[in-house]
Parts: structure tokens; C-alpha cells; sequence
């Protein structure tokens, strides 16, 4: 038994183990005289499960997965390439649309490494509303996935109510930001403008709203036995695997590691500010991610309340000069953003424009575990799995 | 025998006219109503408007839906086994159609007066599983290939707890006759008190509660519906279906729920009939005349409770997996039908 004598699979889950060995029976199985023909089933790109164009090739028998690969780039728009021929105002509009979901959030360590180069610092006031504006776009983000868990689960009400609180989120950052899904919002030293008035009001009526939201969602989705049944045991990340594999964010908290970028890092941004709790979970199978995206959610509309309740007084914008030219050097910054970390590694020659931008975006990592656990499961379970992973397809292949 | 206006009707003639009144009088009106109210309540339940268009509160959504289905391109692929492919939403339909021919609607309406009714309503249930299968072979698509395959393997296992919860229904009707079952319902007595008759959702509750999960799996129906599963089949067997050979799977969906509703309130909610005692009848033949417009509405209410209670349980639950599925089936429902048989009969013979 050389398989259970490998050290990834010894420290692996019971399940793990046995859906393992029940894949390499299955294919022995195929070897012996009464031969059953596999099935090479694609999902994908055009499936109503991935919610963008990734492909994941499965070969099944009957229902059982043997082997499973994601084929991504069906929606490569080339973003590294093209920010080399912008300056670095316009990056922005382009990286919005990265993980179009919590498109702000994209924005934030671009803009950050660039102050980096420029030696400049964002005034505390312009740090503060780009956080707050940060955890709206973690709500808008997240408050989807919880609803669309429900969907791919089968479940279709859910959905409706996630579409109907993430309305007023949206709404907020509308009216800070004039945009709705690519505020493009973020300059180099600051914001582009203040808050309306009566704007922060409104943004705590509205976390009340989504912190009820959360409850219903829990009662509604969480509680319920076939849901659990469904995700409980499902993909089972061990901790160990999940570092291998450079896991990030919530997928990675769910497999026990206590590792948040907000809390861990040094970065002008106010999340030293605040008090929150980091959630993480010891199982790390699909009820785990879930989980922790649930809580996380709580979460932020806490930071919100206490940012909002904190907010210091000032400009919004530093000196910076009128025709930005970065001088030549390398940063890297990333956060935490609402996938998992997102960084970029910017490089300049004294240019208006990079010379070269690497994008570290979550999705991208995360979906690199998918052949190791997608290997043995039920048909059902790979959409599971891949709704409790949660990627944005701008987010994987940029 | 029936007579209108004095004039006896042929054998013939009957079975024409309660042909076309089943028609006209039950399956369109059912379609209509069972599909509107769902919609208007799913999108309730949703905190949306739903159909607001198309005549006033969109009542007249189903016509509009059937003009857009009829309009669209009828498309077979090129490697799907034609005939069968053609076939297989007919079987599907004729399945609705043969089951609601033996529900009676009062004490003279009714389509046939079956002594096995509660046989050949549980035989031609199953024929749908044939048509399901055909689709999902015959479409040439791996997808559909797995939903017909689910869907043979979710129908044949839940047609045996369905059985074996009417059993307990026959054995206290003594009857497998639909109509006797109605009148025994409405003319019984619990524990000496006729009040409200004896309808079987009482006495045999726990019958009621397998025949209804069971009913929600042979729909496949949330948390049932695993064939379908639009997150990962697509639509299971009916991906390759479009324009009216889909719309014929469509209504059949809705139409069905209706029709097994129908029999669900007739095997336990007292049918067609209103307790017998509130107007002093004691038999079938001392039932007033006008209980034959009136059943049909009665029944009409019956069954869109029963409706109402499956879609309600099918807008909040996310759905089983196959293995799960089954598991549940052979292992919870068929041990807990089998012990509410003996029960049943237990008391049957002391009572």
C-alpha cells in the first residue's frame, strides 16, 4: 500500500482517504475483463455552474469522478500586458474588472504600491473611507456567493434575498462613488472625492439590514440537514495541502489556518484601527468555507460600524503633482481582498506608466487545487466543491 | 344512468362528453390556476413581483408562455434516435393524462368508476419513468444520459414507498375503488364522532407524510430533483428538448403535481365529498344532486393546498444527492411504511 505509506496521504481525513482508494479501485476496476467504458464529461465553459467560462474536464465512471482538470483562459483579456501601455490613473479602470464583484477592492493594492514608489501617503481621512469602501465591496462580494451556495445546492430562494440586500450596498457605493460595479474611485494620494452628506446614516441602517440578512441566511440555508449533509465531509482541504497549494482568504481560514492579511500586515490602511475577529474553522471541508464566508460577512459589517463611528476630519487628497511620473523602482503590495490575497508587483522605470505589473489575483491559486480534490467525488460534489471554493472567472484568468 | 334534459344518452355519448369535460372542465383550468398560483407564490416567497404583464397580475402568463414556446425552433441533434427522441414528452404527458382519468369529481362525475382504481392510478404513475428514460437515451448528450439514469433510479425506488402508503389507506377503506374510498372517508367516523367524517389524513398521518415525499420525488421536484439539478445537468434530461416538445415537458411538470395532488386529497383528504353528517346523507345514493358541481370545486381547493405544500417545500430546500437520496428511500421510507401497514391492519382487526 504505497498509497497510504505517501506522506500527503497519511495525514489526510479518513474521507479523503477513502474516496482516494475508492478512485484507484474504480480504476482498477476499468483494468479487469468486465470492462465499463468512462465518460469524459466536460462542465463547462458554457455550464450553468461556473458562472463565467471555466471549463473542468472530469472523467467519470458512472457517477464517480476519476480524474478532474480546470481548463481556464476562456476569458484571458490581458490585463498585465495592457496596463504596460497605460499611465498609472488608467490602470485603475482596468483592474476594476478583475473580480467584478468587489471591484473596489482591486483597486486599492495597485494604487497602494504605486503611492509606495512615489514616497506619498493618502491623508488618514481619504485611508479611512477607502477601507470602509473596501469592506462594502467584501459585503457585495460575499453576500453573493452566500446566495448563490443556494443555487448551486438547488435551493433557489436564497438568491433573490442575496440580490435583494446586496441592492443597498450597491446602492452606497453608488452614491460615494458614482459607479455601481467599477467605482474607480482611487487616486494616487487619495480619493477622488469626499462622502455625500447623510451618506454614513445610510451605511449604518444598511449593515443592520445585512447583518439580518446573515441570520436569515443562516436559518435558512446553514440549518438545513440536506445542505449539510451536502457540504459536510465534502472536499476536505487539509491544512497541510491547503498551504501546499498557496490556498488564500477564506479557503484557506477554513482549513484552519489563521492567516488574515487585514490583521497580519503593516498597511496604511485602517483595519489597525478596529477591532475584529478572524474566523477559521478546524474542518476544512465545503461547510467550513461556507461558514467562514458567513461570519466573515458579519464581520465587515462590524468594521464598517466602527470605521464610520471613528472617521477623522481632513482633505481627502495629498499634494501630489498634476502629471504623475513614478520613479523607477519595484514594490509589491497585497491585501485581503474579499476572494482571498490579491497583490500586485509593480514595476517602473520613471515612466508615466508601469513598465511591468504581475497580478497575484486569489481565484487564480485557488482553483489549482481542484484536480487533487476533485479526485474520486460524485458528480453532485464538484459543483460543491466548486461553489464552496469561490472564484470570479475575471478573477482566474484576468 | 345519466340523463340530460330527459334524454338518455348513449354509452358512447358519455364517455365523449366526460372525455371533453375532463378536458375543458378540469386539466385547463387545473394547468391554469396550479401554474399562475405558483408562480404568483414562489415569487412571494421571494420578495419579487412575478408575472405582472401579461393580462391583469399576469394571470394570463401560461398563454403567453405557451405563444413564445410555440414560436421557437424545433431542434433535434443529429445523433439522437429520432423516433425516440420524438416519443419520449408524449409518454411523459400520456402518464398525466391516463392518471387523471380515474380521480373522481362527484358522486356522478367521474371519468371511469375503477373497481382497482387505486391500482391502475399507481401503474400508470410510473409510465412517466419510461418517457424520462427515452429522453435522456435518446438525446445523444452525456448530460442527459445522467438524468435519465438518476431519474430511473429516483422513480423506481420511491414507487415502492408509494405503494406501500396507500396500502394503509386500502385496508381501511376496504376498497381499491377511488369513489368508495371517498365515500368511506366522508361517511366514517372517528372514535363514534362523525363530525368531521373520517378523512385518512388523521388515522393514517404518517401514510399521508410518505405518500406526500414520495409524491415529491416521482414529480422530482426540489429536494428531489436531482435528474434535473440545472447547476450541474444543465437540465438533465430534457437539455435537447426545445419549443413544444419542451413545453410539453414544462406543463407536464405543473400539471402532474396537480393531478397527483388530486389523488392525494382524494386517498386522504376526503376527495370530492364534504362530511356526510353536516347534511344528514349516510350514502352514496342519498348525496344531493348539486355535490356534482360542487365536488369538482372542492377538489379543486384540496388539491391546490397539496400543491401549495409541495412547492413550498420545493422553493426552500436545497436538493439530495443520489446516494443520499436512496438511502433515504430504502432506508427510512420503506421500514416506516411497512410498520404503518401493520399497525393499520393490527387495528383494523381489533377495531
Amino acid at each position: 500500500m504505497t498509497i497510504l505509506n505517501d506522506p500527503v496521504n497519511a495525514k489526510l481525513g479518513d474521507r479523503a482517504q477513502l474516496s482516494y482508494i475508492a478512485s484507484q479501485a474504480a480504476d482498477a476496476r476499468l483494468n479487469v475483463e468486465l470492462e465499463t467504458e468512462g465518460m469524459t464529461l466536460n462542465i463547462g465553459p458554457q455550464h450553468p455552474a461556473t458562472h463565467g467560462t471555466l471549463r473542468i474536464i472530469a472523467r467519470l465512471d458512472g457517477e464517480q469522478v476519476l480524474w478532474a482538470e480546470p481548463s481556464c483562459g476562456y476569458m484571458h483579456r490581458g490585463y498585465e500586458k495592457l496596463t504596460e501601455v497605460r499611465s498609472f490613473p488608467q490602470v485603475t479602470t482596468l483592474i476594476n474588472r478583475i473580480d467584478w464583484l468587489g471591484s473596489f477592492a482591486n483597486e486599492v493594492p495597485f494604487i497602494l504600491a504605486a503611492e509606495k514608489l512615489m514616497g506619498v501617503e493618502a491623508p488618514p481621512r481619504a485611508q479611512w473611507i477607502r477601507t470602509i469602501l473596501f469592506e462594502l465591496s467584501r459585503i457585495a462580494n460575499v453576500s453573493l456567493f452566500l446566495g448563490d451556495l443556494g443555487v448551486q445546492l438547488g435551493a433557489i430562494t436564497p438568491v433573490f434575498m442575496a440580490f435583494r440586500d446586496r441592492e443597498y450596498v450597491l446602492n452606497l457605493i453608488e452614491s460615494a462613488t458614482g459607479g455601481r460595479f467599477h467605482p474607480n474611485f482611487d487616486r494616487i494620494g487619495g480619493l477622488k472625492d469626499d462622502l455625500p452628506a447623510g451618506w454614513i446614516d445610510e451605511t449604518k441602517v444598511v449593515m443592520k439590514k445585512l447583518r439580518n440578512f446573515c441570520d436569515e441566511i443562516e436559518s435558512l440555508l446553514f440549518g438545513n440537514e440536506i445542505f449539510q449533509s451536502r457540504t459536510r465531509g465534502i472536499g476536505v482541504i487539509p491544512r497541510d495541502v491547503a498551504m501546499q497549494y498557496g490556498l488564500s482568504g477564506a479557503n484557506l481560514r477554513a482549513s484552519g489556518v489563521d492567516w488574515d492579511l487585514r490583521r497580519d500586515q503593516d498597511s496604511p490602511m485602517a483595519w489597525n484601527k478596529v477591532d475584529f475577529k478572524v474566523w477559521t474553522h478546524p474542518d476544512g471541508d465545503s461547510f467550513a468555507r461556507c461558514w467562514v464566508r458567513l461570519q466573515e460577512t458579519r464581520e465587515a459589517t462590524k468594521i464598517v460600524d466602527q470605521l464610520l463611528d471613528g472617521i477623522p476630519s481632513g482633505p481627502v487628497m495629498a499634494k501630489v503633482p498634476k502629471i504623475i511620473k513614478v520613479p523607477e523602482g519595484e514594490a509589491w503590495v497585497s491585501t485581503e481582498n474579499p476572494l482571498g490575497e490579491m497583490g500586485y508587483y509593480v514595476v517602473s522605470r520613471g515612466d508615466s506608466g508601469p513598465f511591468r505589473v504581475k497580478i497575484r489575483s486569489a481565484s487564480f491559486n485557488n482553483i489549482s487545487i481542484t484536480p487533487w480534490l476533485l479526485r474520486g467525488v460524485y458528480v453532485p460534489d464538484i459543483i460543491t466543491i466548486l461553489a464552496s471554493l469561490y472564484f470570479i472567472l475575471g478573477d482566474i484568468d484576468r | 344512468m345519466l340523463s340530460l334534459l330527459a334524454v338518455e344518452i348513449p354509452y358512447w355519448g358519455q364517455s365523449l362528453l366526460r372525455v371533453l369535460g375532463g378536458l375543458v372542465a378540469v386539466l385547463l383550468p387545473a394547468g391554469t390556476i396550479v401554474y399562475v398560483f405558483l408562480f404568483k407564490m414562489m415569487s412571494f416567497m421571494q420578495s419579487r413581483l412575478g408575472p405582472m404583464e401579461a393580462g391583469p397580475y399576469g394571470s394570463m402568463q401560461l398563454f403567453a408562455e405557451v405563444g413564445k414556446w410555440l414560436q421557437k425552433e424545433d431542434i433535434q441533434p443529429d445523433n439522437a434516435d429520432k423516433r425516440i427522441f420524438r416519443m419520449a414528452p408524449i409518454v411523459v404527458l400520456m402518464s398525466t393524462f391516463l392518471l387523471v382519468a380515474v380521480v373522481p369529481f362527484g358522486p356522478d362525475a367521474w371519468f371511469t368508476d375503477f373497481e382497482t382504481g387505486v391500482f391502475y392510478a399507481l401503474a400508470v404513475s410510473s409510465i412517466s419513468v419510461l418517457g424520462i428514460l427515452m429522453a435522456g437515451w435518446s438525446s445523444a448528450n452525456k448530460y442527459s444520459l445522467l438524468g435519465g439514469l438518476r431519474a430511473a433510479g429516483q422513480l423506481i425506488a420511491y414507487e415502492l414507498p408509494m405503494v406501500l402508503a396507500v396500502i394503509g389507506v386500502v385496508i381501511q377503506a376496504e376498497t381499491m375503488n377511488l369513489q368508495q374510498i371517498v365515500v368511506a372517508q366522508n361517511a366514517g367516523s372517528i372514535f363514534g364522532s362523525d363530525i368531521v367524517g373520517n378523512p385518512y389524513v388523521l388515522t393514517q398521518f404518517v401514510g399521508f407524510v410518505v405518500f406526500m415525499i414520495a409524491v415529491q420525488a416521482e414529480l422530482t421536484q426540489a429536494p428531489f430533483d436531482m435528474p434535473i439539478a440545472e447547476s450541474e445537468l444543465v437540465s438533465g434530461y430534457m437539455t435537447e428538448y426545445s419549443g413544444f416538445r419542451f413545453l410539453i415537458f414544462f406543463i407536464g411538470e405543473f400539471a402532474t403535481a396537480g393531478v397527483f395532488a388530486m389523488i392525494a386529497s382524494t386517498l386522504f383528504l376526503g376527495g370530492w365529498g364534504i362530511p356526510f353528517s353536516w347534511f344528514g346523507w349516510t350514502t352514496m345514493d342519498s348525496v344531493d344532486d348539486w355535490m356534482n358541481v360542487a365536488g369538482p370545486l372542492i377538489v379543486f381547493t384540496k388539491m391546490m393546498v397539496l400543491v401549495f405544500l409541495i412547492m413550498w417545500i420545493r422553493f426552500s430546500y436545497p436538493r439530495f444527492r443520489e446516494d443520499q437520496l436512496q438511502r433515504f428511500a430504502w432506508k427510512v421510507l420503506i421500514p416506516i411504511s411497512l410498520a404503518n401497514i401493520m399497525v393499520t391492519a393490527v387495528l383494523k382487526v381489533a377495531f
